[in-house]
């Protein structure tokens, strides 16, 4: 079988995998990370967004192969060093951004990915950015004052739901 | 999914070279074929990717021509074709989602021609031509019906080059669950007369609206398509919208994007 080599987490990591591996199942199947979900397997959901050099990538559609000497992160490596949570999911603590929590890593990492781009998003835009996020327990309104929290603007400022 | 080898070549004639075995098939960034794959829709044995080659990649602007490497994110697009073609790079920045735009190329989109992809709309509004590795299609001659092209198999899209028009815009009217377009109009002002191009309206896939161009070419302003009736032909009907609502939105949606432009 084929070899594949990247870092995640900043972790040089390998293994062999199939033409057809996904991403997502070299991370948890593979790596047994299994911080990242997969809510839909059909690239509409988000729960299995993950880092991919940078930016915002469903690892669910992308294949492990395709990837290689990529740099990656995910939920995993939302943590401060300490172990303590990070910025963006201590928000998402604080302001109830989760129920079931089954989404929450995708919402985590696609919050993160926005607040690299933009650091004091709008409510709109937050939004926006969160549109291939689904929610099923439709947790959205503290999902958007997580964000904002994390952003270090005042959650308060948006309508109550 | 079925088992299929998987090679990443750095180059186009690599890929050529690959893609000329039996049952071979280029993968873009993914975000159409990869779900196909899983529902068993496409079986190929080996599955070329197109990520590794750098001369696929990019956009640049020389004199009035704005070209974009096929193997391009919509992302990448969207940031760097702002300058040079807003109108392009807000397409880009309004296909999907985040995740779906960091993967999903031009070249992908283009080789699909989903009849409600946006892409088609801005290539053929804007008289683009599709740069392959054999080469060069004119978008009129590009687009040949619902998930139809002019491609051959095995034929790479390298490049699309853009002649920037003086003023232009797209207006999409998104169906909220698939985030494609239910229906999405490209308008453009160029030295040679407007150009509409209308997508998701149509089962014959991205067409040009006629009457329209020769209405703005008189004068380009919303104003010039009052007395207009909705085009007719073979407008898509499903559970999203009837044949009729779709050919209201068109009109409507072309007076919006002349107005914006
Ligand atoms: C949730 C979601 C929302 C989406 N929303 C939109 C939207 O709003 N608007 C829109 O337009 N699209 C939308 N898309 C589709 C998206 O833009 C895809 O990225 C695109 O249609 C296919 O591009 P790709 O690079 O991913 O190609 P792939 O999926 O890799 O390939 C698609 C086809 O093209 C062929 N191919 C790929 N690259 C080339 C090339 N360079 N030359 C020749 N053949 C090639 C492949 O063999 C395959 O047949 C959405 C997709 C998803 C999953
Ligand atoms: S599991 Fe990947 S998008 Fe839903
Ligand atoms: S918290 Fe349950 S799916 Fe979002």
């Amino acid at each position: 079988m084929p070899k594949v080599a990247m870092r995640v987490n900043g972790r040089a990591v390998s293994g062999e995998v199939e033409g057809r591996t996904l991403l997502v199942q070299f991370l948890r199947e593979g790596l047994g990370m299994t911080g990242t979900h997969v809510g839909c397997d059909t690239s509409q959901c988000g729960a299995c967004v993950v880092h991919v050099n940078g930016v915002p990538v469903k690892s669910c559609t992308a294949f492990a192969l395709d990837l290689d000497g990529a740099e990656i992160t995910t939920i995993e490596g939302m943590a401060n060093a300490d172990g303590s949570l990070g910025r963006v999911q201590q928000a998402f603590q604080d302001h109830h951004g989760l129920q079931c929590g089954f989404c929450t890593p995708g919402m985590v990492m696609s919050a993160a990915a926005l607040l690299a781009e933009n650091p004091t998003p709008s409510e709109a835009e937050i939004r926006t950015y969160l549109e291939g996020n689904i929610c099923r327990c439709t947790g959205y309104h503290n999902i958007v004052k997580a964000v904002l929290a994390a952003s270090g603007q005042d959650p308060a400022t948006i309508a109550a739901e | 999914m079925y088992a299929f080898d998987f090679v990443r070549p750095k180059t186009v004639a690599e890929a050529v070279k690959a893609l000329a075995a039996e049952d071979a098939q280029a993968l873009g960034g993914g975000q159409t074929l990869i779900p196909t794959l899983k529902q068993r829709l496409a079986a190929p044995a080996v599955l070329v990717s197109l990520s590794g080659i750098a001369e696929m990649s990019g956009v640049s602007l020389s004199g009035g021509t704005l070209t974009i490497g096929g193997g391009t994110p919509h992302a990448t697009v969207a940031k760097e074709a702002r300058a040079a073609y807003p109108a392009l790079a807000a397409l880009a920045g309004g296909i999907g989602d985040p995740a779906v735009r960091s993967r999903g190329t031009i070249g992908g989109s283009l080789a699909n021609n989903d009849p409600s992809a946006c892409y088609p709309a801005a290539v053929l509004g804007s008289g683009a031509t599709i740069v392959t590795d054999r080469r060069e299609i004119a978008a009129d001659d590009y687009f040949q019906g619902m998930f139809a092209t002019a491609l051959e198999p095995g034929e790479i899209i390298t490049a699309v080059r853009f002649p920037v028009p003086e003023k232009a815009h797209y207006e999409k009217f998104a169906q909220p669950a698939s985030r494609f377009a239910l229906v999405g109009v490209f308008v453009a002002r160029t030295g040679q007369g407007a150009r509409v191009a209308v997508t998701g309206a149509s089962a014959d896939g991205v067409f040009r609206w006629a009457e329209a161009e020769k209405a703005l070419s008189g004068g380009f302003s919303a104003a010039a398509l009052a007395g207009l009736a909705p085009p007719t032909g073979d407008m898509i009907s499903d559970l999203h919208g009837s044949a009729e609502y779709r050919a209201h939105l068109v009109k409507v949606l072309t007076g919006r994007a002349v107005a914006a432009a």
